[in-house]
């Protein structure tokens, strides 16, 4: 049975009060509003990690390669806040989330569909402004994207600009977040109870609560830093009676619960695709579900890891490092979950299943370096080293950003309504895993040996880490160019994407491929739990 | 046609709502930091924090505090009103908090240019020679205060946007969720200053 | 609208409402005069979040809203008093 038919016009083709470009950029319709953000961010994507590239050629050997110090400590801060604020903080939530999330609780939009393309522009003019600082007053800024004081207050180049930047898009983040949690309570199809509501919902749900709740903490920060610029406030000026180590309380009570905003829709996607290729139920509903919520309530509470070098009380240390243990259990339980649920099924070796594969992979080697980094003896040897560096790019690219690429394979099709070259996409996979590979590993051992991070010189016994990492990131950025193309080809010239091409069963594989503009004819009636591969699953393409 | 809500509908009444108390959730944590630096600094300079509240005119305060109360109340009478249909009485009720509103702006702009005239704003050379909690929690005064004025503003905005609907008869008694989501919104105004209050004026 | 049934609290109770918070600011501000040391900042707190809870559930009608958000209100100012307690752990005892 497909719901809906394919007389109806598809969400890219439906003319409304406004047509060509302004029904884009006036469009409230969910989808498009996904697809706004989609270009956006691959626009930005590339761009940062060129930045990262010119860094990596700049590290290739030691002393000046191509470039000054400053540049340097400008491109590594740029890199950042593009990287983090633009990219991965929205990034899942706002694509996939945006396009995915009402289709899949079975709604014709998200509840405020006015304010979600607001948040679009309120996205856009942040990551313009992000960018603008980059040209504007003393040059760009170099104090890193933690923005940390003192020397974010005293640094001349223009950091109120880029504070403003990350204020407004957690501004816009957190109309989002409100978004979907609304959405959620309020427009799931008859009969979907809670626990029958897909994981991925589930995760985003998780995710938007994080969003709402600890964004505004940032933005206050941020302001304050502001303040503490313009006004000479002296909140975090020890000359003044102020603290330092307070700014950085304040940063990371926002910015690690980020790093959950960042990972949760993350496992939320390969949670949807490991059930559909190995076309078997997945295992253990409630516990990912419980998990996730259980992540972003104890993330909330560990952000003091950060700072175990900082000069915090001991007891605050030992209490931070213990939840940070805690904090392990649920994703650990995730991974077995997914493990669990390819056991036995009749798996399906499809790009998108791939990279969740690699995902899975990645995200334990970052989540394990996370428990070195977490507990207090190993983290003095390894603070501020390139093996912190290693480890949050295997969490953010090799997690979050491998989930993405899963996702963006998986949902392809019914997003765009063609397919893509399997072959194609499967190299460009190689050419992604180990290129990522080869540019992050070696990065652990820099990192034990001593070597700094945010450096722009090393010692000459760095020279060959170093080096393999360079030529890592060029396959990486070669891999990751073949996957654009292979979507920009197939945009052009795929073959039309039958509604189901993955044999899925979450609602959005049962309207057509693209879906029409309200996605649904009629809004489906759920009568049982999701990921039910029954016998009759087969016919219904 | 099912109950969901297309484009072309409104938003129900609880939807609105709940978006409401989730965005005041999000402006509650946004007070919350500086809530949190206050409770840092107050417990490191805890005497400085008591000359510094000393320095500021309680009465002025009490005064402004009574404004707000009667101001909630009368939104929220705005509101039954609403309900009840009474739109005269709608009207009048939001004028009455307009100018309460409007009344602790006024209050709090004669605050600020008194301390002003003693040479007290942030950075400024004679706040610099005072003790170091003294020069913080004057930071955390106009800061906070400052922030919260600029909701005061944004309420009054909301509330005046309500006067005009209700005066149109686009906001009347079968569908009122701006109102409502209005009224929510001042009440927030009001409960950041229940707490402003004691901890700025009162703990001398 | 629709299927909710809208409590529409009466002119009277609002009324009482607002003569019981302007008792507590009263109360309040009495006890500040009366030099209790370290105690005039609970007591100051404690009324206050008072007059904080009445507001929310009388002004805002939390009291005839559902469970769900009856939990997140109390939730969230949960949290924050957690964020506060865990900031704490580290001035306290440093």
């Amino acid at each position: 049975m497909t719901m809906g038919n394919d007389t109806q016009p598809s969400y890219l083709e439906y003319q409304g009060k406004h047509k060509g470009l302004a029904g884009w950029l006036l469009s409230t319709d969910h989808k498009r509003i996904g697809l706004l953000y989609l270009y956006a961010i691959i626009v930005f994507f590339f761009v940062a990690a060129f930045l990262g590239l010119l860094m990596r050629i700049e590290l290739i050997a030691p002393g000046k390669t191509i470039m000054e110090p400053q540049t340097y400590n400008g491109l590594f801060t740029i890199h950042g806040i593009i990287m983090i604020f633009v990219i991965v903080i929205p990034g899942m939530a706002a694509v996939f989330g945006n396009f995915f999330l009402p289709i899949m609780i079975g709604a014709r939009d998200v509840a405020f569909p006015k304010l979600n393309l607001f948040s679009w522009y309120l996205y856009i003019t942040g990551a313009l402004l992000g960018v603008l600082s980059q040209f504007i007053g003393n040059g760009p800024p170099d104090t890193g994207w933690t923005f940390y004081v003192p020397y974010s207050v005293e640094s001349d180049t223009s950091v109120i600009w880029a504070l403003t930047a990350a204020f407004i898009l957690g501004f816009s983040s957190i109309l989002t977040g409100l978004n979907f949690i609304v959405t959620i309570h309020r427009l799931r199809a008859p009969g979907m109870k809670w626990m029958r509501m897909p994981l991925f919902p589930w995760a985003i749900y998780a995710t938007a609560w994080t969003q709402v709740l600890a964004t505004p903490i940032i933005g206050i920060t941020l302001l304050m830093v502001i303040a503490e610029r313009v006004l000479n406030i002296g909140f975090f000026d020890p000359a003044l009676g102020g603290d330092p180590l307070l700014y950085q309380h304040l940063f990371w009570i926002y910015s690690h619960p980020a790093v959950y905003i960042m990972i949760l829709p993350a496992m939320g996607v390969v949670t949807e695709i490991f059930p559909t290729f190995s076309q078997k139920p997945v295992f253990g509903y409630t516990a990912i579900m419980i998990s996730s919520l259980a992540i972003a309530l104890v993330g909330y509470f560990v952000w003091g890891h950060h700072m175990f070098t900082a000069g915090m009380s001991y007891y605050a240390r030992w209490f931070f490092s213990f939840l940070t243990f805690i904090v392990a259990i649920p994703s650990a339980i995730k991974v077995f979950n997914w493990i669990s649920t390819m056991y036995g099924g009749s798996i399906d070796l499809k790009p998108p299943l791939l990279y969740a594969i690699a995902f899975i992979f990645l995200f334990m080697i970052g989540g394990f370096t996370g428990l070195v980094l977490g507990s207090l003896a190993t983290n003095v040897q390894t603070h501020d080293t390139a093996f912190v560096v290693a480890h949050f790019h295997y969490i953010i690219f090799g997690g979050m950003g491998f989930a993405f690429f899963a996702g963006i394979h998986y949902w392809y099709p019914k997003m765009f309504g063609k397919m893509y070259n399997n072959r194609v996409a499967n190299i460009a996979w190689g050419f992604n895993f180990i290129g990522f590979n080869l540019l992050y590993f070696p990065h652990f051992i820099l990192g034990i040996q001593g070597m700094p991070r945010r450096s722009y010189d090393y010692l000459p016994q760095f020279h060959t880490g170093h080096f393999i990492s360079t030529i890592g990131a060029f396959i990486l950025i070669a891999g990751m160019l073949l996957m654009l193309f292979n979507f920009i080809r197939a945009g052009r010239r795929g073959i039309k994407a039958p509604a189901n091409p993955w044999h899925g069963v979450t609602l959005e594989w049962k309207i057509p491929s693209p879906p029409p503009h309200e996605n649904f004819e009629e809004i489906p009636e759920i009568t049982s739990k999701p990921y039910f591969f029954g016998s009759s699953d087969k016919t219904k393409q | 046609m099912t109950e969901n809500h297309t484009h072309t509908e409104h938003i129900d009444s609880e939807t609105g709502k709940l978006g409401m108390w989730i965005f005041l959730f999000t402006e509650l944590f946004l007070f919350g930091g500086l809530f949190l630096v206050y409770a840092i600094f107050r417990a490191k300079y805890s005497a400085d924090f008591h000359h510094g509240a000393a320095e500021l005119n309680a009465f002025i305060g009490a005064i402004n505090t009574v404004f707000l109360l009667i101001s909630s109340m009368t939104v929220a009478g705005a509101l039954t009103a609403m309900q009840k249909g009474d739109r005269r009485m709608t009207m009048l009720l939001l004028t009455v908090t307009l100018m309460l509103a409007a009344l602790f702006l006024l209050n709090k702009y004669f605050e600020w240019s008194h301390k002003f005239e003693y040479h007290i704003w942030p950075g400024s050379p004679v706040l610099k020679n005072m003790p170091q909690g003294e020069l913080l929690f004057f930071g955390l005064y106009y800061m906070m205060t400052g922030l919260h004025a600029l909701h005061v503003i944004v309420g009054m905005v909301l509330l005046s946007i309500n006067l005009v609907k209700v005066k149109a008869g686009t906001v009347n008694a079968g569908r009122y969720v701006i109102l409502e989501n209005s009224a929510l919104y001042w009440h927030l105004v009001d409960l950041i200053w229940i707490f402003l209050f004691p901890l700025l004026y009162l703990i001398t | 609208m629709k299927d909710e049934k809208q409590h529409i609290s009466s002119y009277a109770s609002l009324t009482v409402v607002l003569v019981i918070l302007l008792t507590l600011t009263t109360i309040s501000v009495l006890v500040t005069g009366i030099h209790l040391g370290p105690v005039t900042v609970a007591v100051a707190l404690v009324i206050a979040s008072v007059k904080v809870a009445i507001v929310i559930t009388q002004f805002m009608h939390l009291r005839f809203e559902n469970l769900f958000l009856k939990l997140a209100v109390s939730g969230v100012f949960t949290l924050f008093a957690l964020v506060i307690l865990i900031t704490f752990i580290d001035y306290f005892f440093r």
